[in-house]
């Protein structure tokens, strides 16, 4: 299994009281009441810090993404980090961790091909390492802070996607006469050094008709969900039935999975070193309404129908900034929404939801909420040095081929490496 | 009197099918509905006395196919589609009766071909902007805060008939699909800000026009009457008291005559 440190780079240090009366965490927090620059300063600093950490620890990738206007996370363009690390494994001799932008959001962005320009840099200066994500955007960044109409934003997404390979692989000047974006001459410079271009990583959350798209065009899924994988066997089983009736094989390749996990030398001190984090988590960072996620028209009628007859056999939440706030931290660590406990117990629960779910990547956020850098870091360690190595081996044994990984990278690495911090 | 039909209209722009749901006897009268999507409330029902009604439905809302709104790429294509609508009715010269989004389509058509359009009611239109009276961000509420900044008072009788919905599970999944869905099909010509330019077009209107707002409407303010009254030549407005954005549902009483009265007139 590929294993990648995901950071989303929260603001660590909301009051108690947070978010008050706030609708929303997302859109509706005030900057001049929350934010401080000078504390952020140390929070992109400490970011970059924890990936990099991650990297000499023998992760597989490190990852980034893109959101606005909030405290849960605010890489406002992926490829700035993404270039940062790019250079610096580079330079410290790490070039085998793949850079996992997950992502810049093409149909946010105009014109796409700016994302396609700026991956290609990435490629360019990692030397292939990049795994090019192509989120279609939340509703509260996409439609509101950026305020693409929902009902257009799928579009503009399938169409964005076929622009940026084009523009990466055609050998000609073209002009590019979309619906949502026109070109008159097409000719990108750089271009990826992967060839024909770096894999795509498409995330998601339960939308079946995002699952048919990367089925119809052989793309990998990222499933990201917060609710941890017990809860993920309503959408994974989905996602194989779909990909069976489409004719594609079981290749757990095909997925991805998000975790936030937290480890510590035992159990119980698990529990007590991350509880307050996991609370901050979900508390005040996912306080978040549906109507901000999925604004109408972002979910395509077939998708919305599918959701709302599901009801809560699909999903187990509607209502982020109400349905959470019952659960302490020792209730969302007993249904697993994260995987809080010693090496063990954290290898145990990860290979079996791996397993049982059936993907071949895991992403890992290991800084969650408001745990500060140097639990951050104890937590990257642990990780890295007693549970990453064994989930490294998983499908090792059977014969599954990773074309969604840098070509470069596919072979396992087959030990750990020296701590550089050790 | 027979029960409304729909009529299906081949529209040769954008390849859209139209559905017009028709009722009544009389002169022709268009009504445009709102961003929820099509309905026929006690209101509608009372212009077929008088009137032969056609209440087209929103492309992706209604008794269209849900996905016909990806073809209809803007307000310029949603414009021509009523206007070959219009074609194909034979209407030449029609009143046009409009509710929030549909208000401001009734505008635009107005504008667009101020001849075709012999009378306008516009109930709470959409369509201005005024940065001292932002219209509420509809499209990003709960339900409980949408119906809230819909109606004045949730407990008078006939809001509680306009907010009743079906019991059954799968039923209710299809009404909330649809109804989300026409936000988000409507919503496609006003997001995020509903300002699309209407400002520039609305002197063009040569429709005689009757403005009816809910003074204490939460959704767009009653300041905006005379917003569109300053821009409408031939205009007058009515306020109507001790009530929200839907006046012709929370005040029916007052609304029906007026409206009656207006279009005799």
């Amino acid at each position: 299994m590929k294993v990648t440190s995901f950071h989303f780079m929260p603001y660590r240090d909301l009051p108690e009281d947070f978010p008050r009366g706030l609708a929303s965490a997302w859109v509706d927090a005030p900057w001049w009441e929350y934010g401080d620059a000078d504390k952020v300063t140390d929070f992109y600093n400490w970011s970059i810090d924890e990936l990099m950490l991650a990297a000499k620890l023998g992760f597989d990738g490190v990852g980034t993404n893109e959101h606005h206007q909030n405290p849960y996370g605010f890489m406002c363009n992926p490829n700035l980090f993404g270039a940062i690390l790019a250079k610096m494994t580079r330079d410290q001799g790490l070039e085998d961790v793949a850079l996992v932008q997950l992502g810049a959001t093409l149909a946010a962005t105009s014109p796409p091909i700016r994302i396609a320009e700026e991956y290609a840099v990435l490629d360019c200066i990692s030397g292939g390492r990049l795994i090019a994500g192509v989120p279609l955007g939340l509703g509260c960044d996409a439609n509101i802070s950026y305020g693409i109409t929902p009902m257009d934003q799928r579009e503009r997404w399938r169409e964005a996607i076929d622009l940026m390979l084009k523009a990466w692989t055609a050998k000609e000047f073209f002009a590019w006469n979309g619906k949502y974006y026109q070109l008159p001459k097409v000719n990108l410079w750089p271009r990826p050094v992967q060839d024909p271009h770096p894999p795509l990583l498409v995330p998601g959350a339960a939308s079946s008709s995002t699952w048919d798209y990367c089925h119809d065009r052989n793309l990998p899924y990222a499933y990201l969900s917060y609710f941890g994988g017990k809860s993920a066997y309503n959408v994974m089983d989905r996602f194989w039935e779909r990909a069976a009736a489409k004719g594609k094989d079981a290749n757990p390749y095909r997925a991805s999975f998000l975790q936030v996990v937290g480890v510590a030398e035992t159990d119980q001190k698990a529990e007590e070193e991350y509880a307050k984090h996991v609370e901050y988590f979900y508390h005040k960072l996912l306080h978040q309404p549906t109507y901000q996620i999925a604004p109408p028209g972002y979910a395509d009628y077939k998708s919305l129908l599918n959701i709302l007859k599901s009801g809560s056999k699909l999903l187990q939440f509607g209502d982020l900034s109400v349905e959470l706030k019952p659960l302490n931290a020792k209730d969302m660590i007993d249904k697993e929404f994260v995987v809080v406990g010693s090496p063990a117990t954290v290898r145990e629960k990860l290979a079996s939801m791996a397993k049982g779910l059936n993907v071949g990547h895991l992403m890992v956020v290991l800084q969650f909420g408001s745990m500060p850098h140097a639990l951050a870091t104890k937590n990257i360690e642990l990780f890295g040095r007693e549970v990453l190595p064994h989930l490294q081996q998983i499908w090792e044994d059977k014969s599954w081929e990773n074309p969604w990984w840098p070509k470069r990278l596919r072979t396992r690495k087959v030990k750990q490496r020296e701590m550089a911090t050790a | 009197m027979a029960a409304p039909v729909i009529k299906t209209i081949p529209i040769k722009h954008c390849n859209f099918e139209a559905k017009v749901k028709t009722a009544g006897s009389g002169p022709p009268l268009v009504y445009l509905h709102a961003a929820g999507g099509p309905i026929w409330d006690d209101f509608v029902e009372g212009l077929t006395e008088h009137y032969t009604v056609y209440a087209p439905h929103h492309p992706g809302t209604g008794e269209t196919v849900r996905e016909s709104i990806y073809t209809v790429e803007s307000l310029w294509d949603l414009v021509l589609i009523y206007d070959e609508i219009f074609d194909a009715l034979n209407l030449q010269s029609v009143p046009v009766v409009g509710t929030s989004f549909g208000g401001m389509m009734a505008c635009e058509l107005a504008a667009h071909r101020p001849e075709r359009i012999s009378k306008l009611v516009l109930l709470d239109p959409i369509g201005l902007w005024r940065d001292d009276a932002p219209v509420a961000p509809y499209m990003l509420m709960p339900p409980d805060k949408l119906v809230a900044t819909l109606y004045k008072d949730l407990s008078s009788a006939p809001v509680q008939k306009a907010l009743q919905m079906p019991d059954d599970p799968d039923e209710l999944a299809t009404v909330t699909a649809d109804l989300v869905w026409a936000l988000g099909a409507t919503g496609k010509f006003v997001w995020p800000i509903p300002d699309k330019g209407l400002k520039k077009r609305i002197h063009r209107i040569k429709a005689k026009a009757l403005i009816v707002w809910g003074e204490d409407d939460a959704l767009v303010s009653s300041v905006y009457a005379k917003e569109f009254a300053a821009r409408i030549a031939n205009s007058r407005v009515e306020i109507i008291k001790d009530c929200g954005h839907v006046p012709q549902v929370e005040k029916l009483d007052i609304v029906r005559p007026l409206v009656a009265n207006f279009l005799a007139g």
